[in-house]
């Protein structure tokens, strides 16, 4: 490199956050370990999933923890057409907004379908947990949805 | 960090009692470019010397550059190579032990000013107990084998006492 030239150099900063998650995100998480999804019950009996220790709307508390889906109806979905290495997967996929049954807001996951065209607002979609000796107490416990016409069944794929 | 290593961070709690942590690791990529002035002076560090530059209004020589001075507002043009030797204006003992630290605990960092110039900067002090360093300490830079020269603060290894007198306070006052 002629002396004229600045230099430059790649970079990599990172740090090894962890963070205590509370009652009841830590509900949430630990239900998912054991293949559950958890909701929140707040005002005016609403079910909130991903649960919150208090009701957006109000500020109260949140009530008791219940069970919802595992199946739910997507209400909203974006293409991701070249993902990024932080996305959880490297291949295409859908974010959708999905409200899973039993539950009164819709919840962000990834959806596994082979293209756009397979997609669309309304489709019923299941859960695929990973195995249950590979689920750690995180979101990314649910590998992904997928549709529930493709034959994960009652329950999902757990 | 990967998707797939956030899982495995997230881990490492007992795996039958209730998950109170979430692993939350951030990371970033990023390209940096030191700009043209502090290039001069990390080609320098790869040839082993210490390049500055001086205003050519206040006359004071800055090291690393940063292409102008910041009391005149204007380009430092004349290129200045100091020398191997300064003297310590200030220093810190560090006791505390901190993720990711590369250097055995305990050990010295100071400021040092290298003789000529006028900017005090960050290094290392080894070849002393913790206990004799002092204010005014003359030093001088150990480099890294010639093989291992880079365009990098690595490539200065430590300072250790050069055997010097200390320096007059008077000498160094302005550089705390």
């Amino acid at each position: 490199m002629p002396e004229s030239e600045v230099l430059h150099a790649q970079h990599h900063l990172e740090y090894p956050y962890s963070r205590s998650v509370g009652p009841v995100i830590g509900a949430f998480l630990t239900g998912l370990r054991d293949g559950r999804i958890l909701g929140a019950r707040g005002a005016g009996d609403a079910v909130i999933v991903p649960p919150t220790e208090y009701d957006p709307v109000t500020g109260e508390d949140t009530g008791e923890l219940v069970e919802v889906g595992p199946g739910g109806v997507i209400e909203t979905w974006a293409w991701v057409s070249r993902p990024l290495r932080k996305h959880p997967r490297q291949t295409p996929f859908a974010w959708a907004l999905i409200r899973l049954d039993g539950a009164d807001t819709a919840m962000l996951h990834v959806l596994d379908v082979p293209g756009p065209d397979d997609v669309s607002s309304g489709d019923r979609v299941v859960p695929r947990f990973r195995p249950a000796g590979e689920r750690v107490g995180s979101l990314s416990d649910i590998e992904a949805f997928v549709p529930e016409a493709d034959g994960a069944g009652p329950g999902g794929a757990r | 960090m990967s998707a797939e290593a956030d899982r495995e961070a997230g881990g490492a709690e007992d795996a039958s009692g209730p998950v109170t942590t979430l692993a939350t690791p951030i990371a970033l990529d990023f390209e940096f470019t030191p700009g043209v002035a502090q290039s001069r002076f990390l080609r320098g560090l790869a040839r082993g010397k210490f390049l500055g530059q001086r205003c050519p209004t206040c006359g004071k020589v800055y090291v690393p550059s940063r292409g102008s001075c910041p009391t005149d507002g204007v380009p430092t043009t004349e290129d200045v190579e100091l020398g191997n030797s300064g003297t310590v204006t200030t220093y810190c003992v560090v006791n505390v032990p901190f993720a990711g630290q590369s250097i055995e605990i305990p050990y010295i960092c100071a400021q040092i000013l290298l003789d000529g110039s006028n900017l005090s900067f960050m290094g290392l002090i080894q070849e002393i107990p913790t206990d004799q360093i002092r204010m005014g300490m003359r030093v001088e830079a150990v480099w890294v084998e010639p093989d291992e020269l880079s365009p990098s603060l690595a490539s200065v290894k430590y300072f250790r006492p050069n055997g010097e007198p200390d320096a007059e306070y008077e000498t160094y006052k302005e550089y705390l």
